[in-house]
C-alpha cells in the first residue's frame, strides 16, 4: 500500500510540477480572495485582524475545491482512470497517494495565505505551534474528504458543480475548528482554548482517512 | 465434488449479459479462449466487441451469466486478474503533462511490472531519443497508441486484450504490432483482438468469432499464418529488442 501511495503521489506532484496549475492559478486565486475579503471588511485593521482566522480558512477551503477538481480532472483525460483501475494498484494506496499530493499543494498554499493574513490583515500570531498544528490537521482532513468526494463525483458529467456542493458542507468542521484554533493562537487567545478543537480535527481526520482507505476502491469501480 | 480445473481457460463467458443503464451491451455471449490461443473478434461498429473486452478486463460487470479470466471473476477478484491482463483500448491512458518515458514508467510500475524492460519496449516501438522525452500532449494519435503498446510490451501480460489495435497506426507501426502479437502468442500468452478491419489482422489469429448485436453469431477457423507479417518497413529501419520476453528483431518506423 505504501509503495502505491508514493507512486501515485509522485505521479500527481510531477504532473503539478509540469503544469503548474496550483502554483499559477490556485495560489493566486487564494491571494485574490484574501484581498477581496479585505476590501469587503473595509480599512479597519482591528476588524480585519479579528476576521483573519475565518477568512484564512475560507480561502483555503475554496482553493481546496479547486485542487481537488484538478486532481480529478487529471484522471478524466484519455481514460486515465480506467488505466489506474486496470493497473491493479491497491485502492487504499491510490486514495492515500492522491490525498497526499493534494495535501502537499495545500500546505504550500497555506504558507502563502498565512503570510498574506499577517501582512494584509495585521494578524498577530502568539502561539505558532497551534497555527502549524491546525494547518497540518486541517489540510489532512480537507485532502481526505476532497479525494473521497472527488472520486464520488468523478464519473459524472456535472462533477465540476457537484463537487463543491458535496465537499463544502462536509468540510465545514475543518473551517470551524481551524478558525477557532487560529483565534486561540492569535493575540488574546490561549492554547487551552484551541486544544479541544485540535482534538476535533484529529477525530475528523481519522474518520475520513479510515473511510477513504476502506471505500475508495468500491467508489472507484462504480464511478 | 469435482476437483477445480488446474488450468482454466484464459477467457470463459457463458450467457454473458451486460447492460449500460437499460442499453444492452452484451446479450448472451458464449466464448472460450484457450491459453496460448489468438482469437479475432470481428463485427460491425456497435456490435459489442469493445464491451466484450471490457467485461473480460473487469471494467464492466455482468448483469447475468458468467465470466471467468484464468478461472477468476474479473470484478470480484480483480486483484488476481488485472495484473495478468493488458488492455489496449481506444483510450491510451496517458497523462498529457508527463513525457512518454514517464508515462510508460508509471504504468509499468503501477502494474507491478519490471522497469528493466522499459528500454527494450521503447526501442521496439520506436519511442527513443527526443520522442521519449516528449510530453504526451504533443503526440499524435498513432504515437499515443505506440506508447500504450510499449506499456503492454514492457509488462508482457498473460492475456492481451487488443481493441481495434491497428486504428491510427501507419503501415510500419502495424507491422510492429503484428510481430508483437505473433511473439506474444509464441511466448504462450493468449491474445484477443477486436477489430472491424480483419484484413489488418491477417492470419495472426487462429480463430475468428463474429459478434453482432451483443452476441456471438458465427465462428470460423483461420488458415496458418504466413511467414512474414504484412506492411514490412524498409530493411534499414530495424532495431533489436533482445531483452523483451519473446523478443526478436523488430521493425520500427
Amino acid at each position: 500500500m505504501w509503495r502505491d501511495t508514493l507512486l501515485v503521489a509522485g505521479k500527481d506532484l510531477r504532473i503539478e510540477a509540469r503544469s503548474r496549475v496550483a502554483l499559477s492559478q490556485v495560489v493566486p486565486f487564494g491571494v485574490v480572495a484574501l484581498v477581496l475579503f479585505a476590501f469587503a471588511l473595509g480599512p479597519d485593521r482591528t476588524r480585519m485582524a479579528a476576521g483573519a482566522p475565518g477568512l484564512f480558512w475560507l480561502a483555503v477551503l475554496f482553493c481546496a475545491v479547486l485542487a481537488v477538481q484538478r486532481s480529478v480532472a487529471v484522471e478524466s483525460v484519455d481514460g486515465a482512470r480506467d488505466g489506474l483501475r486496470l493497473s491493479g494498484l491497491d485502492p487504499a494506496g491510490l486514495f492515500l497517494g492522491k490525498a497526499s499530493a493534494i495535501a502537499a499543494q495545500l500546505i504550500v498554499l497555506e504558507v502563502v495565505l498565512g503570510v498574506g493574513v499577517v501582512l494584509l490583515y495585521g494578524a498577530r500570531i502568539t502561539t505558532p505551534w497551534l497555527i502549524v498544528a491546525s494547518c497540518l490537521l486541517g489540510t489532512l482532513g480537507l485532502a481526505a474528504t476532497g479525494t473521497l468526494y472527488g472520486a464520488l463525483s468523478a464519473g459524472l458529467r456535472v462533477r465540476e458543480t457537484l463537487l463543491p456542493f458535496l465537499l463544502l458542507p462536509i468540510a465545514a468542521p475543518v473551517l470551524l475548528a481551524g478558525t477557532r484554533i487560529w483565534q486561540a493562537g492569535m493575540a488574546g487567545g490561549t492554547a487551552a482554548d484551541g486544544s479541544q478543537w485540535l482534538r476535533l480535527l484529529v477525530v475528523f481526520d481519522a474518520v475520513y482517512l479510515a473511510l477513504g482507505v476502506v471505500v475508495y476502491g468500491p467508489i472507484q469501480e462504480s464511478a | 465434488m469435482a476437483p477445480p480445473d488446474p488450468s482454466p481457460p484464459a477467457v470463459f463467458l457463458r450467457h454473458a449479459v451486460a447492460l449500460s443503464g437499460r442499453f444492452p451491451l452484451l446479450t448472451g455471449v458464449d466464448l472460450t479462449v484457450a491459453r496460448g490461443e489468438t482469437v479475432l473478434i470481428e463485427g460491425p461498429n456497435g456490435a459489442g466487441k469493445t464491451s466484450l473486452l471490457r467485461v473480460c478486463a473487469g471494467l464492466v460487470p455482468l448483469s447475468s451469466g458468467r465470466v471467468a479470466v484464468f478461472g477468476l471473476d474479473p470484478v470480484r477478484q480483480s486483484n488476481g486478474v488485472r495484473r495478468r491482463i493488458g488492455l489496449l483500448s481506444h483510450a491510451s491512458h496517458l497523462y498529457d503533462d508527463l513525457s512518454v518515458r514517464e508515462n510508460i514508467r508509471f504504468a509499468v510500475r503501477a502494474a507491478g511490472g519490471e522497469v528493466a524492460r522499459i528500454e527494450d519496449a521503447c526501442a521496439r516501438l520506436g519511442l527513443t531519443g527526443r520522442l521519449a522525452k516528449t510530453t504526451a500532449a504533443k503526440l499524435s494519435a498513432g504515437q499515443r497508441r505506440r506508447v500504450a503498446l510499449a506499456v503492454l510490451v514492457a509488462r508482457w501480460p498473460e492475456l492481451w486484450l487488443l481493441d481495434e489495435p491497428h486504428a491510427g497506426l501507419d503501415a510500419s507501426a502495424r507491422s510492429v504490432l503484428n510481430s508483437l502479437v505473433a511473439d506474444a502468442a509464441a511466448s504462450g500468452a493468449s491474445v484477443v483482438i477486436a477489430s472491424h478491419e480483419p484484413e489488418f489482422v491477417g492470419s495472426l489469429a487462429t480463430r475468428a468469432v463474429t459478434v453482432t448485436g451483443g452476441r456471438v453469431t458465427a465462428e470460423r477457423r483461420i488458415a496458418a499464418a504466413p511467414a512474414e507479417p504484412r506492411d514490412q518497413p524498409p530493411a534499414a529501419l530495424v532495431a533489436r529488442a533482445d531483452g523483451v520476453p519473446g523478443g526478436r528483431v523488430a521493425h520500427v518506423a
